[in-house]
């Protein structure tokens, strides 16, 4: 078992009161699984998906990947948790603005000790990126920028990828270029795979969907 | 991770090499003014001390007469006979090459030890004493050439413009055999040795003293230049911390990012920590490289201006010392963490997934607005009650600072609500736009305009003292240089024929009478005066009493300045003793700008009475015809040029003093205000690149780009016009305190002030265009941005 979430609840404070956004979620990911978390906006889904990635914390519950439990680690346990064994694809690319393409292919991995520069040419150049890397992400279109952010998590060789509306801001025909990319690459990596879609056609590309509505597993 | 990190953290400044150099070039103004005006401090300082580990003076205990200038040798003789361990120091001023040269002589044999060349080793004792040298450093040797019978040996360690050889060649040249100015008295003495008042009643001990009487005198001086840096680095510091708070606004994405992909916030804390350092650091050694040419091309006037006011003799150049560019480099790191606090408290602070897009420089909260309010107010307050209930110098800058720094703070919150009413006020759509698109501008540019702030008020406060000292000065000057001609004679029988010659061909003749005293416990000077016409008729009084000059003639009452009036507590009806048993009603107190020490005036009878030995050698000489007096004066006495001064000459030279004295806190006043101005311009630059997702939308909606970089131009000159504004009132404040209470505190006098509103307009006009200047180049940039970059800001992609 990947990862193991049990009874996770949050809430966000509110004007008045407390809103809770997630209302108790168990949920298991093995490895090399694909799934979809979809649901209506508001439901929980990003949250959940920033919680499993160590990006925000959980009001109680737990989540425990490869055996270690990250609710409980303080902020450089879950930064490690993150550097080694999560790999984040954003809607909004985060890409560092001043590192060209190869820097930014290179970055996490770097940071997590795990640099191949033939693995990273490889990804970059299976993503079409390969006369690219000298460039800054500021002269590259949106749908670029993801392969860049897309490369950059698998080149971490994390065990679990998390994706919020990787395609969420491209046009269609990119989106589903850039989606059948992804899918290939994580294949071959065996590293499983959490998306947020609001995508059903690709949700129904996953290997399994989780719809979350008002906070809770459907 | 540590390097992949920092390579990360360095690749913004190398993509955004302009906000480097704003950070960098802050940093470096900051401390060029701070490390400037500490190098020329550092300097004189230095000299005081060459001058005081030379001849002794603050190590040592010292016998000095109790009136007059002179010991007589055999008094010496007497106490060494006695047992006292004492050694003799005779000094004088020798004219050499066109300047004066201060001549100490000392006997290398009764000095206590670490004294003199000898100590030093520079020369064995036995060569001392049978060559008799002239030690001296390189430029003073350089003027003592041929102007001195004996060999001259070049000593760096020597004070400039001072000369030091043995007492006996001392007093051959200085024509005074048998004569010592002081004795030294060294710190081990002898048990069971009879009392100083029974060998020699006529000498008073002066206790050692913890710096030299040079430097305690120059230290008000100097504790104002160092105000001046202080308040420089404090405009420095605000470029820094709102170019380092710009910066890592800007980064607020890329720390996001960072973190997101693993970097622990601690370590990520830790190398922009580290980053800064480093910045800090280069930023620091630029300016201290910049303040050392500050400081070369200031340390001239500074010289001239000790040496002016209190015959300080300092080296006009400048030496590298290590003690001000480590305070240099240390100033401009502790600047740079003091800026950076609160950036990385905010970096600390800030949520992972908080939103990565700038807030355009900090969007004031209603917190941070409160606190910045009560902070505003507490600190007027406060220097409200220093105002009203302080006292001494160091509560004078402790009230400096509350005021500079609480309206420092109250500015943005005055100039919002300015913006506020012009909006409510504004009808057309484009003005309505502009006046609610400025106020969002302002807390971008709240640090910038605060540093105008300061540097407008320290020019207005400035400006306003110089010119009402000028003015009062003036007046001062034409009252106390009444007489026509002043005229030196070289014995007491040329003095006595002169005033006969004198009598029947001018209207009144006065006796400069002087001898150095000590009066209510202060060192001073007590003058007799030829009471007449002249001192009745030009001579106004700060305070007296009815039939003042009448008391005085009579000798039953003493005039005292200003000086010693406030350091001695005592004014119009006190009593002051003169003299032993001699002690009289303070009949006036007479204004005496530019003196560092007490005077008092007796009448010439009284004065007479008092020192018999002190005979005039000089006089001033009232006259219609100053030509014809002057030359039947040279046919008469055949007296040299240079012995008869005219008051012409007396009053260009004491004026000439005293500009020399502002020249400083001019030049410090420009470059303030010049690193006003670039903190306008660099704010307005970097804010330039955030501000296109604002424009756009006025651009979309039917505005050129010429007319919205116009417009950029109209803001900043509105708004440097509303700092002004406030600048005026501050500076007028700031005035005050100096006028009224840090120059009473440090020099002893209290000036009349005066304002002058043609140099206010002028400054502001200065600060407009200084505005207009900064604003060109971002309006420009901005009037020019392609249209694809503002079409970036709708695209979806962007």
């Amino acid at each position: 078992m990947l990862l193991h979430v049990t009874d996770l609840k949050k809430s966000y404070a509110g004007a008045d009161e407390f809103i809770p956004v997630l209302r108790g979620i168990d949920m298991e990911v093995t490895s090399g699984e694909t799934m979809a978390l979809t649901g209506e906006s508001g439901s929980g889904k990003s949250t959940l998906l920033h919680l499993i990635g160590g990006l925000d914390t959980a009001d109680s519950g737990s989540i425990v990947m490869n055996g270690q439990d990250i609710s409980s680690m303080d902020d450089a346990g879950r930064a490690a948790v993150r550097r080694h064994s999560v790999g984040i694809i954003f809607q909004q690319f985060n890409l560092i603005p001043s590192l060209d393409v190869s820097a930014n292919i290179a970055f996490q991995a770097r940071l997590a000790g795990v640099y191949n520069s033939a693995k990273a040419d490889e990804l970059a150049a299976a993503l079409g990126l390969g006369d690219q890397l000298r460039k800054y992400p500021e002269q590259l279109s949106g749908g670029q920028q993801q392969r860049v952010a897309i490369a950059r998590a698998l080149a971490a060789k994390p065990r679990l990828i998390l994706a919020d509306e990787p395609t969420g801001n491209l046009d269609e025909a990119t989106a589903a270029e850039v989606m059948a990319q992804m899918l290939a690459l994580v294949a071959q990596t065996g590293a499983a795979l959490v998306m947020v879609t609001h995508s059903p056609r690709l949700a129904g590309q996953m290997g399994r969907q989780l719809h979350l509505s008002k906070g809770l597993l459907a | 991770m540590i390097a992949t990190g920092l390579s990360a953290l360095w690749s913004h400044w190398r993509r955004n090499p302009l906000q480097l150099f704003t950070l960098v070039a802050g940093l470096a103004l900051a401390t060029a003014l701070w490390s400037g005006v500490q190098a020329v401090n550092s300097e004189a300082r230095a000299s005081y001390d060459a001058a005081a580990a030379t001849l002794g003076e603050g190590q040592y205990d010292q016998l000095l007469p109790k009136a007059g200038e002179d010991i007589a040798q055999e008094t010496f003789i007497a106490l060494r006979r006695a047992g006292w361990l004492v050694g003799p120091v005779i000094e004088g001023q020798i004219g050499a090459a066109g300047a004066q040269v201060r001549l100490v002589g000392i006997d290398p044999l009764t000095a206590p030890g670490g004294l003199g060349p000898v100590a030093g080793g520079s020369i064995a004792l036995p060569d001392f004493l049978e060559d008799r040298p002239v030690f001296a450093n390189a430029a003073t040797a350089a003027k003592l050439e041929g102007f001195i019978d004996a060999p001259i040996v070049v000593e760096p360690s020597i004070a400039p413009d001072t000369a030091i050889t043995d007492v006996f060649v001392a007093q051959r040249v200085l024509d005074a055999q048998g004569s010592l100015s002081r004795l030294i008295v060294a710190t081990e003495q002898p048990m069971g040795r009879p009392p100083l008042e029974r060998i020699a009643p006529a000498l008073t001990r002066r206790p050692a003293q913890g710096g030299s009487d040079v430097g305690r005198l120059t230290d008000s001086f100097h504790l104002n230049l160092t105000a001046f840096g202080l308040l420089s680095f404090a405009v420095g510091i605000f470029i820094v911390h709102g170019a380092i708070g710009l910066a890592f606004e800007q980064r607020r994405g890329m720390v996001r990012t960072l973190r997101a992909l693993g970097m622990p916030l601690r370590s990520l804390i830790a190398l922009m920590a580290a980053e800064l350092l480093v910045l800090a650091l280069i930023g620091g050694a630029i300016g201290v490289c910049l303040g050392y040419l500050v400081a070369a091309s200031l340390l001239p006037d500074v010289a001239a201006t000790l040496k002016g006011l209190y015959g300080a003799q300092v080296s006009g150049t400048l030496q590298l010392r290590p003690a001000w560019w480590l305070s240099g480099l240390a100033i401009s790191v502790l600047g740079t963490g003091i800026a950076a606090t609160g950036a990385l408290a905010s970096v600390a602070r800030m949520p992972l997934l908080a939103s990565a897009r700038p807030r355009a420089w900090a969007t004031s909260r209603g917190v941070m607005r409160q606190v910045q309010m009560t902070a505003s107010i507490g600190l007027l307050g406060l220097a409200g009650i220093l105002a009203a209930f302080g006292n001494g110098l160091v509560m004078g800058f402790g009230l400096l600072a509350c005021l500079l720094i609480g309206a420092a703070l109250a500015l943005p919150l005055l100039l919002d609500g300015a913006l506020r009413l012009a909006a409510s006020l504004a009808r057309g759509v484009t003005a309505q736009w502009f006046w609610a698109d400025t106020r969002q501008q302002l807390s971008g540019l709240s640090l910038a305009l605060m540093a105008l702030l300061l540097a407008m008020a320290a020019n207005v406060g400035v400006s306003t003292m110089v010119s009402s000292f000028r003015l009062t000065f003036t007046g001062f000057l034409d009252q106390r240089l009444a007489s026509e001609l002043y005229v030196s004679t070289e014995s007491i029988e040329q003095a006595r024929a002169l005033e006969a010659f004198a009598a029947t061909r001018t209207s009144e003749v006065l006796p400069l009478l002087s001898v150095e005293s000590e009066l209510a416990g202060l060192p001073a000077e007590l003058y007799g005066a030829r009471i007449g016409a002249t001192y009745r008729e030009n001579w106004s009084l700060l305070a007296s009493s009815p039939q003042v000059w009448d008391l005085v003639a009579a000798g039953d009452a003493v005039l005292v300045n200003e000086q010693l009036a406030r350091r001695a507590g005592i004014w119009v009806g006190d009593a002051l003793t003169v003299a032993p048993e001699t002690t009289l009603p303070i009949a006036g107190v007479f204004g005496d700008y530019g003196n560092p020490i007490g005077q008092a005036i007796v009448s010439e009878p009284l004065f007479a009475q008092l020192h018999p030995q002190v005979r005039a050698t000089r006089f001033g000489l009232r006259t219609d015809d100053a030509g014809s007096l002057r030359v039947a004066l040279t046919a008469e006495f055949g007296l040299p040029a240079q012995s008869i001064t005219d008051q012409a000459q007396i009053k260009a030279f004491s004026l000439g003093v005293f500009e020399r004295t502002f020249t400083v806190t001019a030049a410090l006043n420009v470059l303030t205000l010049t690193v006003a101005g670039f903190a306008i311009f660099m704010s307005l630059l970097t804010l330039a690149g955030m501000r296109v997702p604002q424009l756009a939308p006025a651009w979309a909606l039917g505005m050129t780009r010429r007319r919205l970089g116009q417009l950029e131009l109209i803001r900043a000159v509105v708004l440097a016009a509303l700092t002004a504004a406030c600048a005026l009132p501050l500076g007028l404040a700031l005035a005050w305190v100096l006028l009224t209470v840090v120059n009473v505190e440090a020099f002893g006098w209290r000036l009349p002030m005066y304002v002058f509103p043609r140099d206010y307009a002028v400054l502001g006009l200065f600060a407009l265009g200084a505005a207009v200047l900064a604003a060109a180049w971002p309006a420009r940039k901005m009037s020019r941005t392609p249209p694809a970059d503002l079409l970036k800001v709708f695209a979806n992609e962007r």
